[in-house]
């Protein structure tokens, strides 16, 4: 293990925190202001990644599918919210989650009735088809650090829209206390619809982005949904910052994290498990040492 | 195989409905059976018909459909029926849906499934209840190893089976410093251990061995760890979408041109060569089946099969065609006496068969003996390069079979 695969881990881990951010920063949101846990968020992340498929094979190009299918997930997210999420505001945690499981049972199987079961490549645009040479073995997709500069620049906007504008105010206090900015007049209805239409689009997004690199195929929903969990919950739920944050150190974890343990792969801690085994316990046992430090999350707020 | 008629998907339903009739009109009596020579054999399968696995069970269902409407004659007055039941590939319904199928379905064979975790549940209860059962895909070493049982057959391989062949072929190259790279459950475990033992004989080294949780495809940080170690050549276990992204990933990490191998066991390409594009062309795995592989079984089967279902056989095609077959030779060998269950055993152990993969036969712990191919992707197809190892035993450690 040298200093050059150390940096270059370093480069992976933050190229896949942005990208979780992306995905988990609709996610805490739409749990933080309007107290819904979506675990149909990853089924948005999947409808993106096969919206770039579909729309890429009939444009001719992402940057077509980017600008078609960004409207079309915002719409889709509006329609979920208004015939189903509606009506969970007020109720327990319990039957949000059984309705938005259902919600993850249909999404798959119009998947496999629109799309079908086979996995599938999306290709990516011409002049970021090369890569760039970091070792003499080596080199990195121009694409990823294009997803990763989007990334960036989407996180930017966000901080402007959250600090700076008036939605992002009304955000900021109905993440903090719903029932006062509802009296002070504040249409909450509208801004519930738009919150949860933002969340789910940034989800859509992150899938519509990330298709090339990472291709099309049935489950891909769910994979994410688990990781943009323990991002939220490491950030502290309803903190865009704290999202930022939880990403970063998920990704820097998996990839810098990794590469540490396994090179103590002859280390036995016990009969038949050695210190590289600790790899796919690594996340979660930052999330648990982390809740138990804080237990509201690292930019929670205790309620 | 006496005749080699064409098959559409009605033409067969009818064949089988005329069978039936003739059967009726016949009064025939087979030797060893007595009472309700008309009911019909209830073959039940617990097959994926939905999710990923989808078109797996269906390509198994349809290529025993075919086989079963081929051989009508030979299986003697009775009519087959399918009972098939979705998996769903899920393992915490694999009791229930088993137990389904045996007690309430009163099935006389079991085939399925294709999930690992699917089988060992099913493999249990087989076992207690004595059913005859044909498991079609899942590859648990297990089933064929310490789980084994005087009922239960495997059509397709072991997990250790795929691993072996390539391990061999990489020692005999002169390969020496080898990286391991696979997802880390029961298949991917059980298939780096198949690699090792092959390789072992060579002198060879496995410098490094990286397990990526399942189903995680996250594999930037993998790479990197690769390139940083440059060995000769890797060997992994992917599978579907995990698979595609893999050797992409690879391809646009400029490894492909970096003299480091690729290789994997055959489902690394199975099925997924359109979707990776130029980035799997060239690479070399090893399995019990090919599209290409020329042999007159082969090439009568793969073309029955697309008249009949429209589309191409795959290697889950021809092990739910063998399946088939072993269910055949259990009737046949009992003129249809489904009672007769150790006739039925002897009969499919005894098989001797050219299945479209090649010879066919059974290991005294019912797991296919089978050759190894060494395939290479040129142009989108699996292509045949040569037999890696012929006619491939399980070890099958802990069976007390045979």
């Amino acid at each position: 293990m040298d200093l050059t695969l150390l940096l270059i881990q370093l480069l992976n881990g933050v190229q896949y925190g942005l990208l979780l951010f992306l995905i988990a920063s609709g996610l805490t949101i739409v749990f933080g202001i309007m107290g819904v846990i979506n675990l149909a968020h990853g089924s948005f992340y999947m409808v993106g990644a096969y919206l770039a498929w579909s729309l890429t094979a009939w444009t001719g190009s992402i940057f077509w599918a980017l600008l078609l299918g960004v409207p079309l997930a915002a719409m889709l997210g509006l329609l979920v919210e208004r015939l189903f999420i509606v009506h969970l505001y007020n109720r327990d945690h319990l039957q949000q989650v059984l309705l938005t499981f259902g919600l993850i049972l249909i999404f798959n199987e119009m998947q496999s009735i629109i799309w079908g079961d086979d996995p599938h490549s999306v290709p990516k645009p011409d002049f970021l088809q090369f890569s760039i040479p970091l070792t003499e073995v080596q080199s990195y997709p121009a694409y990823n650090l294009f997803l990763a500069a989007v990334c960036l620049v989407l996180a930017g906007v966000m901080y402007w829209v959250v600090q700076k504008t008036r939605l992002g105010m009304r955000i900021r206090a109905g993440s903090s206390n719903p029932e006062m900015i509802q009296a002070l007049g504040i249409n909450t209805k509208v801004l519930f619809a738009t919150v949860f239409s933002i969340g789910t689009t940034m989800a859509a997004l992150a899938g519509l982005l990330a298709a090339p690199e990472r291709s099309v195929y049935p489950g891909i929903g769910e994979q994410v949904l688990i990781i943009s969990f323990v991002v939220v919950v490491i950030g502290g739920i309803g903190s865009i910052k704290g999202a930022f944050v939880g990403a970063m150190m998920i990704g820097l974890m998996d990839s810098l994290g990794a590469t540490i343990l396994r090179a103590f792969d002859d280390v036995e801690l016990m009969s038949g498990l050695s210190v590289d085994n600790l790899t796919s316990v690594t996340v979660y046992a930052l999330m648990a040492a982390i809740l138990l430090w804080r237990p509201a999350g690292l930019y929670g707020r205790a309620h | 195989m006496s005749t080699r008629k064409t098959y559409s998907r009605r033409g067969a339903l009818g064949l089988m409905g005329a069978a039936a009739g003739v059967g009726t009109l016949a009064g025939f009596t087979p030797t060893k059976f007595a009472i309700g020579q008309q009911a019909k054999v209830r073959v039940g399968t617990l097959l994926p018909y939905s999710g990923t696995y989808a078109r797996l069970g269906e390509a198994i269902t349809n290529a025993m459909q075919m086989r079963f409407a081929q051989s009508k004659e030979m299986i003697g007055s009775r009519e087959i029926e399918l009972i098939k039941l979705d998996s769903e590939a899920a393992p915490p319904k694999a009791t229930e849906n088993t137990s389904k199928l045996i007690n309430s379905e009163k099935v006389d064979f079991l085939v399925g499934p294709v999930h690992s975790g699917v089988a060992m549940a099913m493999a249990k209860i087989a076992r207690e209840e004595g059913v005859m059962t044909i498991i079609p895909n899942a590859g648990a070493d297990q089933i064929t190893g310490p789980l084994c049982a005087p009922n239960i057959f495997r059509s397709s391989f072991s997990n250790w089976q795929p691993g072996y062949p390539m391990g061999r072929v990489l020692g005999a190259e002169g390969k020496k410093r080898v990286v391991l790279c696979y997802w880390n459950y029961g298949a991917g475990q059980q298939s780096a251990q198949g690699f090792k033992d092959g390789f072992a004989e060579s002198g060879g080294e496995i410098i490094k061995e990286i397990g990526v949780p399942f189903p995680e495809v996250e594999f930037q940080s993998v790479l990197s760890e690769i390139a940083s170690l440059k060995p000769d050549a890797v060997y992994t276990f992917f599978a579907g979408g995990g698979a595609v992204k893999f050797v992409k990933d690879w391809a646009a990490a400029g490894l492909k041109d970096s003299g480091i191998e690729l290789t994997g066991s055959g489902f690394l390409t199975e099925g997924v060569t359109e979707a990776q594009g130029a980035a799997a062309e060239g690479l070399r795995t090893t399995l019990h089946y090919a599209d290409t592989l020329d042999n007159d079984v082969n090439n009568v089967f793969r073309r029955n099969y697309k008249e009949m279902w429209g589309s191409e056989a795959d290697v889950y095609a021809v092990q739910g065609y063998d399946a088939a077959e072993m269910i055949r030779v259990a009737l046949e060998a009992t003129d249809g006496d489904t009672g007769a269950k150790d006739d039925m055993i002897k009969a499919i152990e005894n098989t001797v068969y050219d299945s479209p993969r090649g010879p066919f036969k059974l290991s005294a712990a019912h797991n296919p003996v089978q050759n190894f191919y060494l395939r290479k992707v040129v142009n989108g197809v699996n292509e045949v390069q040569s037999i890696a190892v012929e006619a491939l035993s399980d070890p099958a450690k802990g069976c007390r079979l045979g």
